[in-house]
C-alpha cells in the first residue's frame, strides 16, 4: 500500500475517533452522569433543553465555546495552552487499539497492533504527564496541589493495572487485544480471573480520578484541582479528556474480562456497547455511592493491598498456565 | 532510502544534546535530563544495529530494554540524592552546592 | 521520497528540536516538557526500526515515568512559575565545544565505516522473540537487572525519606 494511503486512512480514522468518541463519550456521559446521579440522589436531573433533557450537554458545549479565554497573571503560558492539548489527545489515542466489534472482513477496530494492551497502557500514561503541566501551568496553588497529588496517584495506580495486562496476556498468550477476545471464544476471563477483575476496576476507577479516588479534584478543598483556571473550551476539553478515558478504561475491561463485542443473537457492535455502558453505569454508581478516600488510605490501598493481591495472581496464573495445564 | 547511517548521525546529534545539557547546565535535574537524552541516543544506536547489522538476532532489543531500565533507575536514585540534598541545603543548582569546596 | 524516509526525517527533526528545547531554554520547566517530545521522537524512529515493544516500554517507562518524576521534583524543588534563575554555568562556550567536537567524530566514524546496508530479517512477533531471549540466554542479564532494580528501589527509598529522631 503506497504511504499516502496510510496517511488518508490515518486522518480519517482520527476524525472518526476523535468526533465519535468526543459526541458519544463526553457529551452523552456527562449528560449520563448528572441523570444517573440525580436517579440515586432522588432528583431529576436536567430536564429542559430537549426532549427529556437530551440536548443538555449541547447547550452547556455551546455556551463553553462562546466564553472568553482567560490565562492567570504570570502563568506559564505556553504550558499552560499545551497541557489542555495533551490530555484528550492521550486519552483518544487509547482508542486505536480496541476492538468495537466484528464484521465480514474481520474485526472493527482502527489497528491490530501486536503490542495492544502495552501501547494502551503507554499511552493512558501520558495523560498524567498533561495532568502535571496543567497544575505547574496554572501558577495557582490548588492546581498545583491537584496535579502532584494526580501524579502520585496515577503512577501508583499504574502498577497494579500493568499487573493485570500481563496476568490476561499470559492467559491468552498475546499483548494482541483481538487475539484476547478470541481466546475467550469459550469462558470469559471474569470467569477465570475474578480477583484481576475487581483489581482491575478499583485501579481502573483511581486511574481515571473518579470518587472514591477523586482527591485530585475534591471540590471542598482544591476548588477543581489542576483545571481549577481553565475557562470555556479549554475547561470542556478536560472535561472530554476525563470521559474519554474513562469510556476507554471500561472498554479495555470489556476487552480482557467480559469477552469483548462475545455474544449470541445481536450484531457485536450492540454487544459490545451493552456491555460498555454496564461498566460506565458501575463506574457511575459507584460515584455517587462511595465517600472519599483520604490521601494516605488512596497509597496504602494501592501499594499494601492492590499491587500484592495482583502479584500474588499474576504468579498462581503462571503457575497454572505453565505447569498444571502442560 | 533510509540506511544505517543515517540513524547513526541522528543518534550522534541526539548525544551531542545530552553532552552539552550535562556539562553546561547548573541545575542538577538538567543534567540528569541531558543524561537521559544520552542514554537515549545510545539506545537508537542498539535498535538500530539490531535491524541493519544483525539479521534475526533480538539482541540489540534487548540491550535497549536493559538501558531503559537501567535509565529508570537512575533517575530514581539520583532524583532520590537531588531531593536529600535539597532538604539539606535547599538548592538543587550544584555550583551552590560548595561545602567540601575549600 | 518514500513515505519511510519522510517519516524518518519528521521524526528526526521533533526529537532534535525538542532535544535542542531540552539542552538550551533558560526554563527549567520548559526543558523539562520538551524532554517529552523528544522521548516520543525516538520512540517514532524505534517503529521505524520493527521494534514496537521497546517502543511501547519507552513511553511507558520514560515519557510515562521518568518524565513525571523529572517534573515532580522541579515542583517540589523550584520555587515557582515567575522564577528566572541562571541555567547556564561558566564552562558552557568550553560544553559546546566538546559536544560539537564528539559529535563531529561520532558522525565521521559512522560516515567512514563500511557498515552492512541491508536490513535483517527479524523474528515476526518480536515480544515473544524477547522473552524467549530473556528466558533463554540472556538469563543471566535478567536476573542482574533485576537484582540492580531491587538494589536502586531500596537505595532510592533510604536516601529519599524523611529522617526522623536524630
Amino acid at each position: 500500500m503506497p504511504w499516502y494511503v496510510e496517511v488518508l486512512r490515518a486522518v480519517a480514522g482520527t476524525i472518526i475517533i476523535f468526533s465519535g468518541v468526543a459526541i458519544v463519550a463526553a457529551m452523552f456521559g456527562v449528560l449520563l452522569e448528572r441523570k444517573v446521579s440525580g436517579w440515586i440522589q432522588s432528583r431529576i436531573g436536567p430536564t429542559h433543553v430537549g426532549p427529556r433533557g437530551l440536548l443538555q450537554t449541547v447547550a452547556d458545549t455551546i455556551k463553553l465555546l462562546q466564553k472568553e479565554h482567560i490565562v492567570p497573571r504570570n502563568a506559564d503560558a505556553l504550558i499552560f495552552a499545551s497541557a489542555v492539548v495533551l490530555v484528550p489527545l492521550a486519552a483518544l489515542l487509547d482508542y486505536v487499539v480496541l476492538p468495537f466489534g466484528t464484521t465480514r472482513w474481520g474485526p472493527l477496530i482502527f489497528r491490530d497492533l501486536n503490542i495492544g494492551v502495552l501501547y494502551f497502557a503507554a499511552t493512558s500514561s501520558l495523560i498524567v504527564v498533561g495532568i502535571l503541566m496543567a497544575g505547574w501551568g496554572s501558577n495557582n496553588k490548588y492546581a498545583l496541589l491537584g496535579g502532584l497529588r494526580s501524579a502520585a496517584q496515577m503512577v501508583s495506580y499504574e502498577i497494579p493495572i500493568g499487573l493485570v495486562l500481563i496476568t490476561i496476556a499470559l492467559l491468552a498468550g498475546s499483548l494482541s487485544t483481538v487475539t484476547i477476545v478470541t481466546m475467550q471464544a469459550h469462558l470469559w476471563f471474569i470467569v477465570t480471573q475474578p480477583i484481576s477483575f475487581l483489581i482491575f476496576l478499583a485501579a481502573a476507577t483511581a486511574e481515571v480520578n473518579r470518587t472514591p479516588f477523586d482527591l485530585v479534584e475534591a471540590e471542598s478543598e482544591l476548588v477543581a484541582g489542576y483545571f481549577s483556571e481553565y475557562t470555556g473550551m479549554r475547561f470542556a476539553l478536560f472535561q472530554l479528556g476525563e470521559y474519554a478515558e474513562m469510556f476507554a478504561m471500561a472498554a479495555l475491561a470489556v476487552t480482557l474480562f467480559l469477552g469483548g463485542w462475545r455474544g449470541p443473537v445481536l450484531p457485536s457492535v450492540v454487544w459490545f456497547l451493552i456491555k460498555l455502558y454496564a461498566l460506565v453505569f458501575v463506574f457511575m454508581w459507584v460515584r455517587w455511592t462511595f465517600p472519599r478516600f483520604r490521601v494516605d488510605q488512596l497509597l496504602n490501598f494501592s501499594w499494601k493491598v492492590l499491587i500484592p493481591l495482583a502479584l500474588l495472581n499474576l504468579v498462581g496464573t503462571a503457575y497454572v498456565v505453565m505447569v498444571v495445564q502442560r | 532510502m533510509i540506511t544505517l547511517t543515517h540513524y547513526l548521525v541522528v543518534s550522534a546529534l541526539v548525544f551531542g544534546l545530552g553532552l552539552y545539557a550535562a556539562l553546561s547546565r547548573r541545575n542538577a535535574v538538567a543534567m540528569l535530563m541531558g543524561i537521559e537524552l544520552m542514554l537515549n541516543a545510545a539506545n537508537i544506536n542498539l535498535v538500530a544495529f539490531n535491524k541493519y547489522g544483525a539479521p534475526g538476532a533480538m539482541q540489540g532489543q534487548i540491550f535497549a530494554l536493559i538501558v531503559i531500565t537501567l535509565a529508570a533507575c537512575e533517575a530514581a536514585v539520583g532524583l532520590a540524592l537531588i531531593l536529600a540534598a535539597y532538604r539539606r541545603f535547599e538548592t538543587t543548582y550544584v555550583d551552590d552546592l560548595n561545602l567540601m569546596r575549600w | 521520497m518514500t513515505g519511510e524516509a519522510i517519516a524518518f526525517y519528521v521524526l528526526a527533526a521533533i526529537t532534535l528540536a525538542a532535544g535542542a528545547v531540552v539542552a538550551t531554554s533558560p526554563n527549567l520547566m520548559h526543558s523539562a516538557v520538551a524532554l517529552i517530545p523528544a522521548l516520543l521522537g525516538v520512540t517514532g524512529l524505534y517503529v521505524l526500526l520493527n521494534a514496537e515493544f521497546v517502543a511501547g516500554i519507552q513511553v511507558l517507562i520514560y515519557a510515562g515515568g521518568i518524565t513525571v518524576l523529572i517534573l515532580f521534583v522541579i515542583m517540589l524543588t523550584e520555587g515557582g512559575t515567575g522564577l528566572r534563575i541562571r541555567q547556564r554555568n561558566e564552562q558552557a562556550a568550553i560544553a559546546a565545544a566538546v559536544a560539537a567536537a564528539t559529535v563531529a567524530l561520532l558522525i565521521a566514524v559512522a560516515g567512514r565505516t563500511p557498515w552492512a546496508h541491508e536490513p535483517g530479517a527479524l523474528p515476526s512477533y518480536t515480544p515473544g522473540a524477547i522473552g524467549q531471549s530473556f528466558l533463554g540466554p540472556n538469563l543471566p542479564l535478567f536476573e542482574g537487572t533485576s537484582v540492580v532494580l531491587l538494589v536502586a528501589l531500596v537505595g532510592a527509598l533510604l536516601i529519599a525519606r524523611k529522617e526522623t529522631g536524630e
